[in-house]
């Protein structure tokens, strides 16, 4: 197993993940994996029994799994968000913008790059999930 | 004009940084360019076939002339001394040293100015109609809205990913100047029953090699829904838009593979959903925004008289002068066409002389048109022979407007990686044939479009005569197709036959034209006669 890079308190769920076909049917899981053009959506009723969901990026050129982490987010799912897969240095502040949490990159990330790249920019034009308030808020005292 | 403020300078400060740091890492090997990629493309570089090719973003294509100045100045230390303005608004600038390239965009950054997805599958610079603001028959100044979507696009993290890369067009005119409905989105802002404005919404629209007319899904956005309505079409369609085939990819296939029922179904349900999520900006943000567009400080009393006694004067103002909103005030249009030159393209010389004239002459304000010319939007009436005489110094008083030798030509076979066929020396040989401006005026408008493969960036679908270039079993082929149109007449252009050789087309060309000349009804342009007459006597001349 890759190690998993966490911006959480808690520790990352050990858990093997499921497909999501499989945690629909009967599973005690806790943990389910969205592969790649799976709908997010289907994981909605069932949100208070997940622990982690891990969303993979088979490439980190395709861009689906932004939009599956914020649907999650959006739908008020606050465990662990783990992005699998082809997970790069400058992917990684999109991915947190976007509600991802903990990261399982197939080559390691280091610790204080990541660090660097989250703190980069200080101010964003847009919201997202991530609490941070956008410039057209601060710019009229919201 | 739009002023940053310091958030959005610590923005594009950062991204300079950040660059910095990314170039850094390639040229010490810490990641491939496999990784650096996808980094410098969602900044505008490019490898071409000789060097670094680099896309400056000019949003809505809107500058002032210190700007302009910064542009010639670049051309001048990190370039071969000219600049090429492109389809999409931008300049782009061929010969390119990677290394240099984070000095460069901190130059940019100094005037406001960046080269942020400029490239790669993300939102890219928001167009608009090069009139704006001065056109009498806008409902608003379009650029605020394109502002706040320029905003609001800028680095958005869900959508830096997508299948394809998406282009918006923004525009408040029926009259429509900026091809608006062949943009992955096409937004028409209007007034409602109430007399309030808001945005339509058209999606789907593109070139490239399948080309289409997009469709409208919702005819009124209001302005606190526009955020919010953008981003339920640009989620759909990264959740469900093709990948698997990079032809494919654009949103107008998910559009027309859906219909369009279904994709605005789809749309309408995300957008219930996001509007629940409170995204869009406060209404005090546009409005702020709007601040920054204000009429400059105009001479109400200046005079609408011309003396149009010196003939050369007058056919420039005949051809490239348009009608201005406020009396005793003129449009000026700077071709960037002269006959045998390479279209779009301007030395560092040029650029500089536009900057001064901007600033003497039109409130310190120029566009960049898609067709590739040189707007000055606020001339004095009274200054325009001056203007005239300072423009043809500067080899830059070509008086082509919308004729046939300002045509759209894409760099091809001579610049780009991609191409089949050599556009340039084409768009030359044209020219050459049609060097005589009487002759082009009796031609009257007739917009020809080139591309040197079926990318089709220099837009021949929407060419009243396009140009395709194709490679036949290695040897460069130019198919010819007529009747298409990217302004309110929107239509795609119908492929005459068999294609031709170089100097092949050219002739073609000429024979198309004599058709229309023989055929035309009262003051009908080209492309009406097309319209009427069909596509027989033309394949008749041609392949006969
Ligand atoms: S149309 Fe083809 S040849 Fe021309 S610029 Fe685009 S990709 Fe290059």
């Amino acid at each position: 197993m890759t190690d998993i890079f966490s911006l959480r308190d808690d520790s990352p769920v050990s858990e093997a993940p499921v497909s999501i076909e499989e945690f629909l049917g009967n599973s005690n899981a806790t943990a389910v994996r969205i592969e790649v053009g799976e709908d997010a959506r289907q994981l909605l009723p069932n949100l208070d029994r997940i622990a982690m969901v891990e969303i993979s990026f088979p490439a980190f050129t395709d861009g689906r799994g932004y939009s599956a982490a914020r649907v999650l987010r959006e739908a008020g799912y606050d465990g662990e968000l783990r992005a699998q897969g082809d997970v790069l240095l400058d992917q990684i502040r999109y991915m947190h913008r976007c509600g991802f949490d903990s990261f399982a990159p197939e080559k390691p990330l280091k610790a204080d790059q990541v660090d660097a790249v989250l703190k980069r920019f200080d101010a964003v034009y847009q919201g997202t999930v991530d609490g941070q308030n956008p410039v057209w808020n601060l710019r009229h005292g919201n | 004009m739009y002023k940053y403020d310091q958030y959005d300078q610590s923005i594009v400060d950062a991204r300079v940084a950040e660059f910095r740091d990314q170039v850094e890492r390639r040229l010490a090997g810490e990641i491939t360019e496999d990784q650096f990629k996808p980094l410098r493309l969602q900044n505008g570089l490019y490898l071409q076939l000789h060097a670094y090719m680099l896309r400056v973003a000019i949003p809505y294509g809107t500058l002032n002339s210190e700007q302009m100045k910064m542009l010639a100045h670049i051309a001048r230390k990190y370039d071969r001394d000219y600049g090429h303005f492109t389809t999409r608004q931008n300049i782009q600038y061929n010969w390119i040293q990677l290394d240099q390239t984070p000095d460069l965009l901190a130059d940019l950054a100094s005037v406001e100015m960046h080269a942020i997805q400029t490239s790669g599958n993300c939102i890219r610079n928001i167009s608009s109609d090069q009139y704006a603001g001065a056109a009498a028959d806008e409902v608003t100044d379009p650029r605020p809205w394109a502002e706040l979507l320029r905003q609001w696009s800028t680095f958005h993290p869900e959508f830096a990913h997508l299948p394809r890369k998406f282009k918006f067009a923004v525009i408040a005119s029926e009259e429509d100047r900026a091809a608006m409905r062949l943009h992955d989105i096409g937004i028409q802002l209007v007034r409602n029953d109430a007399g309030e404005l808001g945005a339509r919404f058209f999606v789907g629209g593109g070139m490239g090699r399948t080309p289409m007319i997009g469709p409208m899904v919702r005819d009124f956005v209001a302005a606190d829904d526009l955020v919010s309505y953008a981003e339920a079409c640009l989620r759909v369609y990264n959740r469900y838009g093709r990948r698997d085939n990079k032809y494919k990819a654009r949103i107008k296939i998910l559009v027309h593979e859906l219909g369009k029922d279904e994709y605005t179904r789809q749309v309408e349900e995300e957008f219930k959903h996001i509007k629940t999520l409170n995204l869009d900006p406060p209404k005090a943000e546009l409005e702020r925004i709007t601040t920054f567009f204000q009429d400059p400080d105009y001479d109400k009393s200046a005079s609408d008289d011309l003396d149009l006694s010196d003939p050369d004067f007058a056919i420039w103002v005949d051809q490239n002068v348009k009608t201005h909103k406020q009396s005793g005030y003129a449009i000026a249009n700077i071709s960037l066409k002269p006959i045998g030159g390479i279209p779009g393209d301007a030395t560092s010389a040029q650029i500089d002389v536009m900057a001064d004239l901007a600033k003497e002459y039109s409130f310190d304000e120029l566009r960049v048109t898609h067709a590739q010319n040189i707007v000055l939007p606020h001339v004095k009436k009274s200054d325009l022979y001056t203007l005239w005489q300072k423009l043809d110094e500067a080899g830059l008083a070509t008086p082509n407007l919308d004729l046939i030798s300002d045509m759209i030509a894409c760099p091809g076979l001579d610049y780009c990686s991609l191409a089949n066929a050599r556009s340039i020396p084409v768009a030359q040989k044209i020219a050459q044939r049609f060097s005589d401006v009487g002759k082009q005026k009796e031609l009257g408008e007739l917009k020809l479009k080139i591309s040197g493969c079926i990318n089709a960036c220099g837009h021949h679908h929407a060419g009243h005569i396009g140009i395709l270039g194709v490679d036949r079993k290695g040897v460069e082929n130019y198919q010819l197709s007529l009747g298409g149109s990217g302004a309110e007449d929107v239509s795609l252009a119908k492929i005459t036959g068999p294609g031709f050789d170089e100097d092949g087309i050219v002739d073609a060309v000429e024979k198309a034209t004599n058709v229309y000349l023989k055929e035309r009804e009262g003051d009908e342009r080209f492309v009406d006669t097309y319209r009427r007459v069909g596509m027989a006597p033309f394949k008749e001349a041609l392949y006969d």
